[in-house]
This record gives structure tokens, C-alpha cells and sequence, in this order.
């Protein structure tokens, strides 16, 4: 369950990024996660849920965007599309092929709302 | 409603401080070897074979990652060479700043390999750079041929492979032939060694490897 860590790394971000006194105002953490980034999105949005509640966190939550794993061959230029990691171009089944995406885990934007 | 745009890997502290391992740790000419698998898979093993073919010409030291307890530390420490355990209490993985805080107490300027031997577990040490310079994954071949697959993220992050306790395949339905393939279609820059840590065969490819791999030790 290295989710928990992940979760972690995620608030320490948000923290230095949201101007201090506006913690309680955010509301979305945007996330993209790679099909193929070692993370389980539910188990992260409910490691997430645990450590922020009570926390000025507790009305925000994650909002993953999944990242399909794709690749690009080498051999004849076909871009596959798989989910189960394997880098063979569909194509031509060769295996000379480059990662484009799908190994991410990345914050994109915080979603704050005004202060009433 | 205002947006803050972070454009930020979540793992970006932890990758920061691999980086300054990596950095104090080449500076010095050492070569450093991360270690994962599923729990008993022989990491312990290997290290301790390992030890045995090449600690006398190679200054060893040893990082020991376990959930619990230091049994594997003391494994290793019969073999006279220094060794730091992590006791993670729970963490399923180490992370680079409990390395850096090991490397504190190992005499780096007497280390011409540093191995890190992770908690056991396929799937959690993968996305964890710790500052090495080869992950190598090992898998039994008790645990069957299609774990590549089943477990993809491990094999993709790492660049060798060690399919261990091969004396055990007259007794076990793991196709060897299958085992690889399956683990180059997921990493076909895959390294893969085939050993058996208890007869001792294929310890002498692995280590020729390994050694190849410091400079000071060519081939
Ligand atoms: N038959 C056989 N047994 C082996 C071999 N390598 C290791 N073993 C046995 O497998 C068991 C586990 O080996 P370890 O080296 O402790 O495995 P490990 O990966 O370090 O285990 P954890 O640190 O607990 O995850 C021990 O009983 C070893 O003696 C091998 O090549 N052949
Ligand atoms: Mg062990
Ligand atoms: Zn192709």
C-alpha cells in the first residue's frame, strides 16, 4: 500500500503551492496517473480521504484522469495502444518500440474556491 | 473558483533525493545495485553469494530494507562486510531519503558496491528510485512463469533480470523459455541471468556482470 506515501507527497505539494489561509478553500487536485505508474487510483483517492480528514484538506479531493499506456514503434511509426504493458507494436509486432505515455504520476492543477 | 496550474510529479521529493545519492555515490566510484522481489524470492540469497564469489577482491557494503525485524542484516554480516538495515515498520517499500540516511553510516570512501536489498515486494519499491545504478528484479521460479505479466510495472523498471532456484525446475511447472519471453515483451532491454543460489550455478555470470559493470573491474 504505497498509496499512503503517495498520498503524502501529494498534500506536501499542495502545500507549497496554495497560498497560506486558502488551504480550506481547495477543492480538486487534479492527478494524472499513468495506466502503467505503479498506483491504484481508488486506493489512492481513499488514502488521500483518511489523511486529509480534519484536516484544512477535508473538503478536497482527487480527481484522477487515467493515462492509457501508449507507444510509438520504432520499426514502421504505428502507434499501439495496449493495457497490458507489453511493448509490442501492434503493427508488426516488433518490439523496438518507444514508451510515450503511461508511467506518469503527475499533479497538473489545484481547484480552489473563493473565500466567501 | 481560481486554478492553480503545479505541473509537478508526485514523486518529485523522493526522485530529487535519489538524484544526490546517485550524485555522492558515482562521485565516489560506486556502484550501486537495487535489489527487488517478491518476498523470499532469494534476494538474501544472491547478496550472500554474491559475497562469496567476489568480496575479497570487491569492497562490498550491504543496505538491508526489511518491514521488520534484522535477520537479514545478520545473514549478511556473517559474511564480514558492513552492513545498515532500514526497518521500514510497515512501509512496504524504502524510499531514497532512508538511503541517504543509511549511506550516514557506511565508510563510503572503502565501498566500491553498494547493494540495497529492498522489502520484499513486487509491486510497491517500483516507481522508488533510490539512486542506483542497476535495479535488478529476481523471481523464483517457484512463483511461476507468468508473473512478467501479471506484475509488468517491476520488469519494465528494471534493467536485469535474475530468474533464481532453477535447481528447483524439474519439480515446478515454470517454463523457463516462457518466463523470459514473457519478461522481454514487457522490457526488451531486459539483462536476464538464470541462477540457483543453493548449487551456485550461474553466480559466476551474475557476478562477471556486476563486476564488469564497476570500472575498475574490467572483464
Ligand atoms: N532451492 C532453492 N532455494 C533457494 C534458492 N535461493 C534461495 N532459496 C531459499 O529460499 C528461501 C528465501 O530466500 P531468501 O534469500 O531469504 O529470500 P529473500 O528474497 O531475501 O526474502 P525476503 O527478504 O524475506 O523477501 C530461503 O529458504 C532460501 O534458502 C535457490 O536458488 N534454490
Ligand atoms: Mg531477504
Ligand atoms: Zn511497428
Amino acid at each position: 500500500m504505497h498509496e499512503l506515501s503517495v498520498a503524502r507527497n501529494i498534500i506536501e505539494i499542495v502545500e507549497q503551492n496554495v497560498p497560506k489561509g486558502e488551504l480550506s478553500c481547495v477543492r480538486e487536485v487534479m492527478l494524472k496517473v499513468g495506466e502503467f505508474s505503479g498506483v491504484v487510483a481508488d486506493s489512492l483517492k481513499f488514502s488521500y480521504e483518511i489523511i486529509t480528514a480534519d484536516t484544512e484538506l477535508q473538503n478536497s479531493e482527487l480527481k484522477i484522469e487515467a493515462v492509457p499506456f501508449r507507444l510509438r514503434c520504432n520499426s514502421c511509426g504505428g502507434i499501439t495502444t495496449n493495457s497490458c504493458g507489453l511493448r509490442e507494436c501492434a503493427d508488426c509486432l516488433k518490439t523496438d518500440t518507444e514508451v510515450l505515455s503511461g508511467e506518469e504520476l503527475k499533479i497538473t492543477e489545484i481547484i480552489l474556491e473563493d473565500k466567501s | 473558483m481560481s486554478i492553480i496550474t503545479v505541473e509537478r510529479k508526485v514523486l518529485a521529493k523522493n526522485d530529487a533525493i535519489a538524484m544526490d545519492n546517485r550524485d555522492k555515490l558515482t562521485g565516489k566510484g560506486i556502484f550501486t545495485i537495487n535489489i527487488v522481489s517478491s518476498p523470499g524470492s532469494g534476494k538474501t540469497s544472491l547478496v550472500e553469494r554474491t559475497i562469496e564469489k567476489i568480496g575479497s577482491r570487491v569492497a562490498i557494503s550491504v543496505i538491508e530494507g526489511d518491514v521488520q525485524t534484522d535477520l537479514d542484516a545478520k545473514r549478511v554480516s556473517a559474511y564480514n562486510v558492513p552492513v545498515v538495515q532500514i526497518i521500514t515498520n510497515g512501509g512496504c517499500h524504502l524510499e531514497a531519503n532512508l538511503v541517504k540516511d543509511a549511506l550516514g553510516s557506511i565508510d563510503l570512501a572503502k565501498t566500491e558496491m553498494l547493494i540495497i536489498e529492498n522489502v520484499g515486494n513486487l509491486v510497491c519499491p517500483a516507481g522508488y528510485d533510490l539512486g542506483e545504478d542497476l535495479k535488478v528484479v529476481v523471481i523464483s521460479v517457484t512463483e511461476g512463469d507468468d508473473k512478467p505479466l501479471k506484475y509488468p510495472k517491476m520488469f519494465m523498471n528494471s534493467k536485469a533480470l535474475v530468474i533464481n532456484k532453477i535447481d528447483l525446475l524439474p519439480y515446478v511447472n515454470c517454463k523457463i523459455d516462457e518466463l523470459k519471453s514473457n519478461a522481454l515483451k514487457i522490457n526488451p532491454e531486459l539483462k536476464i541471468f538464470e541462477t540457483s543460489c543453493t548449487s551456485g550455478e550461474g553466480i559466476d555470470k551474475w557476478c562477471s556482470f556486476v563486476t564488469g559493470s564497476i570500472k575498475k573491474y574490467p572483464v
